[in-house]
């Protein structure tokens, strides 16, 4: 079994129209050359489901995403995010903004093939109001509660950035929080995972090695060795986020052009390379809190 | 102590109190003076407080503001943000925010300023804050107590639930404490008005009604209370040698 794919593998498998989830969490290990893969690909009218940072500021710059799903957008150390705010601010982008919790209950639903599940969440709150189509249930119990049905988020692909894979897709997140990819896994139909290292199944360390496995290999449709991929967000324990990239790239938001022409539009390999090389960024601390 | 007592002390002293009774739960600070204000609760009158090192462990000493040494971090439990969410749901949590609007209900906004379809400042987004006021306690932070944050009507975007859908929470619901840099508050007043507890030195009844744009309950003109001796030493010493703290004010 090899499911081994190229960056344009991966983009040929994507339409117009599609509803892409992508993992990690704000500026944290997201799978930022795929991103940019489809930045510089013809596809569009994408909706995008995200606990957001840089993936989705470059997917508004590149005007890619027609219906924006998510709780936040946040740089972390820079608390708000230069491109969704202007497309925000612009009415560029349709929006169904939701608690991060109900971001993971839909996704959960999604992955456990259900229609919705229950919570309080959003009552008495304006993310009712502005999301019309969000219905209410009854518990059918003594209690009588009535509840937000949180409608499952159906994913057509999810793009995720792990530490480590094999061929087959026996995939490690090795930083500390896995965040909630292995939901993204569960909700889609495809998941293309881009990877650190991509190594030998007796090189994924054993017993040891699997506690780290948060999904199994049979949600992985296809896996991209893509050192460095979550650059400039972190990937902890590898490397921390770049935040003078993330300076530059928020600032970025008034002259887009330029700071295009200077990462954009080129290989992966030539992206490290624009940024100081693969070296310097193994080098960047983790953040501290 | 010899140095003069700042507004920012004041603060987080009187915003410690809002964990004070609360039990072995999750505290959560978010910015400056809430998390310090959580660590010093943890310090003085409520060490059964768990709390994180800022991200995914749960320590055992709270963790000091600024570039520390975190080998010294005594790690004893784990809180990933899936973690995070299920432990709010069951409401063992009591945060401490700053929302960029708040209202006579004590509905809060962190999401948009203006219309929602093309606001006139994006913020985050409603992040945590539906979940979290529905769930479990809270208490707020604001550094700049004005008719801007205090808002007449409602917020822009109601993010966090407010007093009237209460009984929506199944108990839960509650502001427990209201810390500005004019004084110290509650949402105890009659039919769950916003009161003044107590002022801060400097401050007067009349800044406080001239900077909400909503009626205040003044039960009270009394002066918030000084922090002590130990409260001072553990802000200076131990939780933020470097006085970050200062930035907030100005000081």
């Amino acid at each position: 079994m090899d499911k081994i794919v190229s960056h344009k593998d991966v983009i040929d498998q994507l339409s117009n129209g599609m509803t892409i989830g992508v993992g990690g969490w704000g500026a944290r290990r997201k799978p930022m050359s795929l991103i940019r893969e489809i930045c510089r690909s013809d596809i569009k009218d994408l909706t995008v489901v995200s606990y957001g940072g840089p993936d989705v500021g470059l997917l508004c710059a590149h005007k890619k995403i027609k219906k924006l799903i998510f709780g936040f957008v946040s740089l972390d150390m820079i608390p708000l995010e230069s491109h969704f705010r202007q497309a925000r601010q612009k009415n560029e982008i349709e929006i169904m903004e939701l608690d991060e919790g109900m971001v993971q209950w839909g996704l959960r639903a999604a992955a456990m093939n259900l229609p919705f599940l229950p919570t309080r969440v959003g009552l008495g709150t304006d993310v009712l109001t502005y999301n019309p189509e969000l219905e209410y249930v009854t518990s059918p119990y003594s209690d009588g509660e009535k509840l937000v049905a949180m409608p499952a988020l159906k994913l057509d692909v999810a793009l995720i950035h792990v530490n480590k894979s094999d061929e087959k897709g026996n995939t490690q997140i090795v930083g500390p929080d896995p965040f909630f990819d292995e939901l993204f896994a569960r909700a889609a139909n495809k998941t293309f995972i881009s990877s650190e290292e991509v190594v030998s199944t007796q090189d994924l360390g054993g017993k040891d090695g699997a506690i780290f496995n948060r999904f199994e290999r049979s949600l992985v449709t296809g896996v991209l060795h893509a050192p460095c991929g979550a650059h400039p967000t972190s990937c902890a324990p590898n490397y921390g986020f770049d935040i003078k990239h993330l300076k530059e790239y928020s600032e970025a938001a008034k002259s887009f052009d330029e700071y295009s022409s200077k990462y954009l539009n080129r290989t992966h390999k030539d992206y490290i390379d624009s940024v100081g090389g693969s070296e310097a960024i193994l080098n960047i601390p983790l953040p501290q809190f | 102590m010899s140095e003069s007592i700042t507004l920012s002390e004041i603060c987080i002293s009187a915003s410690s109190k809002a964990w004070e009774g609360e039990g072995e739960i999750l505290a959560t600070g978010i910015g400056l003076i809430p998390r310090i204000a959580a660590g010093l609760a943890k310090l003085t009158h409520n060490p059964d407080l768990m709390m994180t090192d800022g991200e995914t462990y749960l320590i055992s000493k709270p963790a000091p503001m600024g570039k520390r040494d975190i080998s010294y971090d005594q790690v004893e439990g784990y809180m990933s943000y899936s973690r995070v969410f299920e432990n709010l749901w069951g409401g063992k949590r009591h945060a401490m925010v700053t929302p960029t609007q708040i209202d006579s209900f004590g509905q809060t906004n962190i999401s948009a300023i203006g219309d929602y379809d093309s606001p006139k400042v994006q913020l985050l987004g409603v992040r945590g804050f539906p979940g979290n006021f529905i769930n479990h306690k809270n208490s707020i932070f604001i550094p700049n107590h004005s008719v801007k944050t205090f808002v007449k009507g409602k917020v822009d975007m109601v993010s966090g639930m407010g007093y009237q859908n209460k009984e929506l929470s199944n108990g839960k619901f509650e502001i427990k404490l209201v810390v500005t840099n004019l004084g110290v508050f509650d949402f105890n007043g009659e039919d769950n008005s916003l009161q003044l507890l107590s002022l801060h030195p400097g401050a007067s009844v009349d800044d406080v009604i001239e900077n909400t744009a909503f009626d205040v309950i003044i039960n009270s003109d009394k002066a918030t209370q000084m922090p002590t001796n130990e409260e001072l030493a553990y802000i200076r010493e131990v939780l933020d040698p470097q006085g970050i703290r200062n930035s907030i004010f100005g000081e």
